[in-house]
């Protein structure tokens, strides 16, 4: 476990992709089976243990600790599992818990026998089978047992919040690396395999027969685009490019093929390769081809795509019951295919792709899938025309979907990753209020200790006159200068305390308004005013805005109003149900 | 019958002073006389009328500040009393950095400790800190919160030797304090049978200089030359910690930024530094050392300069022992009492 942890220490700190890929690379070299094929599992997210809650750590924690310092201590740290890792107190000097002695004794750490050390292996594998209530006393064990480092890596890994900037591609392609193998061979075996991989290390070795793919539907990595700059459009002309709708769901890719026995196996994966299969049983049904296609994942209800707030109360749940499907009906616009049948369409022209991927749409005749239409353009000023108003050029009721264009070369391969000078994606603007701060909260991770998430209202009619009503929370958007100021302006504006979070100067006269940019609207009883905003983050800190010229809650049910146009087949029972 | 405490010290703007005595310790502003535990810039600075401190404080600031630094200097031998006015002072090692001191003030049967910034980890380019029991126990509290537990300095440096074995075209550029760190991370090197040259920025120059000329060996220490610096593949490198991320760390090959500082044990202050490789090295005590110390003093009066005081003031206070938060201001300008809102401003002393 010791040396799976200084692994994630390092990397968690190095921001080099080749960097990354030597230590990972270093990892898998010098650590044994089946010790290094867990460490690939838990990077790669294919663990399956359940996950320990939060609220069981803090309690072990919360047995050992001053509660008082353990409060200061979080809020300094600003991390839950760092903060029990580092404030974890070694066996046999539990400080807290120790009368005081007369005369000053010695009470130094790690008298006892040092406590066993447990490799990645054995918690795993212990994980895997352990009854819940024997976790807390297992778990506490090995924290005893490692070391700061250690303590850190086990928490992250038992919680399931493992993020060190290593993705499944990264860890897969320095397993390739271990031997003469390319990252794509990796991936294609990738879903027949499990944890911990040793035929996998064997054949990358050149010690054992590649494994076989038991997988006829196997993933491949999806290409992706490229945020469109100002300067890009000097640089291309638009007669070598072909555009689409960017739509507001979410990218799968289908993968239909038939095992040795001739059955069909179809299956649905995310764009890192996870696979979703079991969330979307209906699309499954529909996928009655070979080869494989990318596309996005939406909501259709008699026709038309319903919004992102939709999609996600599908995505939200965990048990995929009729009525769950029947509710919210999956639906996959497709724009590519990378294999029919066996044979790989993925270095062909893009639209020679794309005409055969009309061929297999046309022959599916699935209202479950259908294309994403292309965007007819004979100048980037006629593109620019489309995305801003998408209902006009032939989006109709679906263009609340559409978040802005894709722009793809009519040549284009499909290639993995996001290579430069194929593909773009050119979002339309998002929506901006200016907004009157009202509270600031100490960040967490890479901010913590920074006043750095800034609850925001707007203006609306209360019993006493205007008041302000909160609309929102962003923690990103600024640079790291403007936090610098943003943190000031908190601290020497502060009028209350609430723990980590404090209360600023806000009303006509005095505030500081924020321009506020987001994605979209949804109605949310779990806000004051009634609203929730998607993606919101600060656009502009306008040091020069009067609080009192900051916008009305007015503005915001107008925007949510053009919003609300979706179709809802039971909405009359929600409300009945909402009422009672 | 005992004086109290506070006839004894008390808090003035310029710092900490005893009327007894009429002295002021580590003044943050120009005073008569000047006691000085230790040499970092904001404990010892230059402009008062007469300093009295150790042999090696006395010349390190003599290194920072040119010789006229005060109107006139004393040497305070360690361990040794002084009559200063009615009270009766001395030094003994705090184990920070070279020549630094605690403190120790008697009169009328009380004594209190000054402790300054002490640790109680081994350190080989200072003497040891040294309990003394006392009534009133001063501490810093810059490392105070039970996150806070130094590991062994050892594993650190060697976390430092595998990066240079595994990245051996990449340099690495070592953040440090000029004073103490600096020299504290070469003397560790060494210990660990590094013996190939140790680069140094020229702003660490001089003080290593020092260190060496009071027999401390440190090696090899060439300063960087501008036009080796791209020459530098695999090479460690030390500089003041506002140095590892500006344009003059970049011009070194592929550079590894590694930073020596107690505030690397928390990862946000790390990543807020552009950290890639922390070093968990400080020359403060960790929460673990300054209970400890508290205890050993068996003080029944806890002050708290500067640093995280609450929780250290919440420690005591649940054990008995009396102890107030002084929210003293300008301690931590230098050296690692930096606050982290402080970080961009300020990060080393550049002398």
């Amino acid at each position: 476990m010791n040396r799976f942890a200084a692994l994630l220490d390092r990397l968690a700190y190095e921001p080099r992709r080749n960097a990354k890929l030597r230590l990972l690379t270093d990892y898998f070299r010098h650590t044994a089976d089946p010790e290094r094929g867990y460490a690939l599992a838990a990077m790669t997210g294919a663990l399956t243990f359940k996950e320990a809650k939060p609220g069981l750590i803090r309690g072990l924690v919360e047995e050992r600790t001053d509660p008082e310092l353990f409060r200061m201590s979080y809020h300094y740290v600003g991390d839950l599992a760092e903060t029990v890792a580092l404030i974890w107190p070694a066996p046999g000097h539990q400080e807290a818990a120790i009368p005081f002695p007369q005369g000053g004794g010695d009470i130094g750490p790690g008298h006892n026998n040092p406590p066993h050390v447990p490799s990645l292996t054995e918690v795993v594998e212990t994980l895997a089978t352990m009854s819940k209530s024997d976790l807390p006393a297992k778990v506490a064990g090995w924290l005893d047992a490692l070391d700061e480092t250690g303590r850190w890596a086990l928490l992250k890994l038992i919680t399931r919040e493992l993020r060190v900037g290593v993705s499944a591609r990264l860890a897969k392609t320095a397993v390739a690396q271990l031997g003469q193998v390319e990252p794509d061979e990796v991936e294609l075996i990738w879903h027949g395999l499990e944890a911990p991989y040793q035929d996998l290390f064997a054949w990358v070795e050149g010690r054992g027969d590649r494994p076989e793919t038991s997988n006829p539907a196997p993933f491949h990595p999806p290409m992706l685009a490229h945020p469109l700059e100002d300067e890009d459009f000097g640089k291309h002309a638009a007669a070598d490019f072909m555009a689409e709708w960017k739509w507001d769901g979410i990218r799968l890719q289908a993968a239909a093929g038939r095992d040795g026995d001739g059955r069909s196996v179809r299956r649905i994966y995310s764009r890192t390769g996870e696979d979703v299969s079991r969330a979307f049983p209906d699309l499954l049904e529909a996928l009655a081809f070979e080869g494989s296609i990318d596309g996005e994942l939406l909501i259709v209800r008699e026709g038309r795509v319903q919004s992102f707030n939709v999609l996600q109360q599908r995505l939200n749940r965990k048990a995929v019951t009729p009525k769950l499907i029947a509710e919210f009906p999956a639906h996959l616009r497709v724009y590519d295919i990378l294999f029919e049948g066996t044979e790989d369409l993925r270095a062909l022209p893009f639209a020679e792709r794309r005409r055969r991927l009309e061929a297999l749409v046309a022959r599916l005749a699935d209202p479950r899938i259908d294309l994403s239409p292309l965007v007819p353009f004979a100048s980037w000023e006629e593109l620019a025309a489309a995305r801003a108003d998408p209902a006009a050029v032939g989006a109709g009721p679906d263009a609340e979907a559409i978040e802005g264009c894709m722009i793809k070369r009519a040549d284009s391969p499909y290639l993995p990753g996001r290579p430069k000078g194929y593909w773009y994606k050119w979002k339309r603007d998002p929506y901006l209020v200016d907004a009157v701060m009202m509270y600031g909260q100490r960040g967490h991770g890479k901010r913590s200790s920074f006043y750095s998430d800034y609850t925001f209202g707007v203006w609306r009619d209360g019993p006493d006159g205007e008041e302000l009503v909160p609309v929102g929370k962003a923690y990103h958007g600024f640079t790291d200068e403007e936090l610098v100021k943003l943190d000031r302006y908190v601290r020497n504006h502060t009028v209350n305390r609430f723990g980590p979070v404090r209360e600023v100067e806000y009303g006509k006269e005095k505030g500081l308004v924020l321009e506020v940019a987001f994605e979209g609207l949804q109605r949310s009883t779990r806000h004051k005013s009634g609203v929730a905003m998607r993606f919101p983050r600060i656009n502009r800190i306008r040091w020069d805005k009067p609080a009192a010229e900051a916008d009305r809650i007015e503005t915001l049910e107008k925007m949510l109003e053009r919003g609300e146009k979706e179709v809802h087949p039971l909405k009359d029972r929600q409300t009945e149900r909402s009422k009672a | 019958m005992a004086l109290r405490s506070t006839d004894i010290l008390t808090q003035t703007p310029q710092g900490l002073y005893c009327p007894l005595g009429d002295f002021h310790i580590d003044p943050v502003r120009p005073v008569q006389r000047a006691l000085i535990t230790h040499g970092h810039s904001d404990h010892a600075r230059a402009g008062h009328r007469s300093v009295l401190a150790t042999r090696e404080t006395l010349r390190i600031m003599g290194v920072r500040y040119g010789e006229g630094f005060a109107g006139s200097t004393q040497e305070a031998p360690l361990r040794e009393s002084l009559r200063i006015g009615d009270a009766t002072v001395r030094f003994t090692p705090a184990g920070h950095v070279l020549g630094s001191a605690q403190i120790v003030i008697e009169a009328g049967g009380t004594r209190v400790v000054v402790s300054g910034d002490y640790k109680r980890a081994e350190d080989p380019t200072c003497l040891a800190y040294e309990v003394v029991p006392c009534d009133v126990f001063i501490t810093e509290a810059t490392f105070g919160l039970p996150v806070f537990r130094h590991p062994d300095t050892r594993a650190e440096v060697r976390k430092l030797l595998d990066s240079v074995a595994l990245f051996p075209e990449r340099a690495h550029i070592v953040g440090a304090y000029a004073l103490g760190k600096a020299q504290r991370v070469m003397a560790l090197l060494r210990e660990e049978g590094y013996d190939r040259p140790i680069y140094l920025h020229g702003a660490m120059e001089r003080l290593t200089e020092l260190y060496k000329s009071e027999g401390i060996p440190l090696g090899e220490t060439p300063k960087v030359a501008a036009s080796e610096r791209a020459k530098l593949a695999g090479a460690i490198v030390i500089c003041p910690p506002s140095s590892i991320q500006d344009l003059w760390s970049r011009r070194f090959p592929d550079p590894v930024t590694c930073f020596a500082s107690g505030w690397m044990r928390v990862r946000a202050r790390a990543r807020q530094k552009g950290v890639e490789l922390p070093l968990v090295i400080s020359d403060h005590s960790d929460w673990d050392d300054l209970c400890r110390t508290i205890r050993e003093t068996g003080a029944g009066e806890v002050w708290v300069t500067h640093g995280q005081e609450d929780a250290l003031v919440h420690w005591c206070t649940a054990r008995g022992i009396r102890a107030r938060p002084l929210h003293m201001l300008g301690y931590g300008d230098e050296g690692e009492a930096e606050e982290p809102q402080a970080a961009t401003a300020e990060a080393g002393d550049g002398a």
